[in-house]
């Protein structure tokens, strides 16, 4: 659990911080919580799996916005 | 009629009696989640209802309370109606707006003040278009649409995108209603690295 929880704020907290400098991200957080939670909860039936597997699902999502955030970034400073 | 679904996976086995599954599916299409409560798969259900119809009213609100309304002729092809509407109900009197707003002559708006309507214009409220049969949409001093955006600047667009996203994740509720959850298979989910050791 704490190894889940080390590994959520590692991911998280880079995007909350560019939420705090960027206010229109924060609009991104309740979309990746309703959308991984229901797409964890089309794959399995229990509560226990659905939640691990939302986890997994938003680090996913919110890996996936920093590649895409760094890609940018990288080049718009090479433009 | 009822159907079993059995989980795969030995970790969480489960068995799932999907009822009457069109019947649920049906329900899921009308009301998020209520196709799972039909089927006594009651925290599922609430799960669904909760996010997507949060999302739902959430983008809805942002949006001003203008991001649902049904429009399918050009300039104004609605598109984003088609992934709205899978919400079902909730997204459902945009139709009936539409009709009235097109009946001739316009009926006035089912919700919300008709003041703007009696006055000739054309009616400011919920679910309604930015058009009636009496102003085409663009026409000049009529274009509702322009005023919408104007007014609710970025909010406009994040709201039907997640009036939009709403409506695509009960998509995938109601196949969740009618065939059961896609189980992953026990060692389908493993990383690239346990390919290697193997």
């Amino acid at each position: 659990m704490v190894f889940v929880s080390s590994h959520v704020f590692a991911f998280l907290f880079p995007l909350i911080f560019a939420a705090s400098v960027a206010n229109r991200l924060w609009y991104a957080l309740p979309l990746i919580v309703s959308i991984s939670l229901v797409y964890a909860a089309t794959r399995h039936e229990l509560m226990r799996p659905i939640v691990e597997h939302a986890v997994r699902f938003s680090l996913w999502i919110v890996g996936f916005m920093i590649g895409v955030f760094i890609f940018l970034t990288v080049i718009s400073a090479l433009v | 009629m009822s159907t079993l679904v059995r989980s795969p996976d030995p970790e969480y086995p489960v068995e799932i009696d999907l009822r009457n599954r069109t019947l649920a599916a049906i329900w899921a299409w009308l009301w998020p989640g209520a196709g799972h409560i039909y089927q006594r798969r009651y925290a599922k259900g609430i799960l669904f209802m909760v996010c997507i119809l949060g999302t739902f009213f959430f983008g809805f609100g942002m949006g001003g309370w203008r991001v649902v309304y049904a429009s399918f002729r050009r300039p104004d092809l609605r598109l984003p109606y088609v992934c709205q509407v899978a919400v079902g109900l909730p997204a459902l009197p945009a139709l009936l707006e539409r009709q009235r707003a097109l009946s001739d002559p316009p009926k006035p708006p089912l919700f919300g003040s008709p003041e703007a309507f009696q006055a000739g214009e054309v009616a400011d409220s919920i679910f309604r278009p930015p058009f009636d049969s009496r102003h085409a949409y663009l026409e000049q001093g009529y274009d509702k649409a322009a005023e919408w955006h104007d007014r609710l600047k970025g909010r406009f667009d994040i709201g039907t995108l997640y009036t939009m996203i709403a409506g695509l994740l009960n998509v995938l509720a109601i196949y969740d209603a009618y065939a059961g959850p896609a189980f992953i298979l026990p060692g389908k989910e493993h990383s690239p690295k346990d390919d290697k050791k193997e």
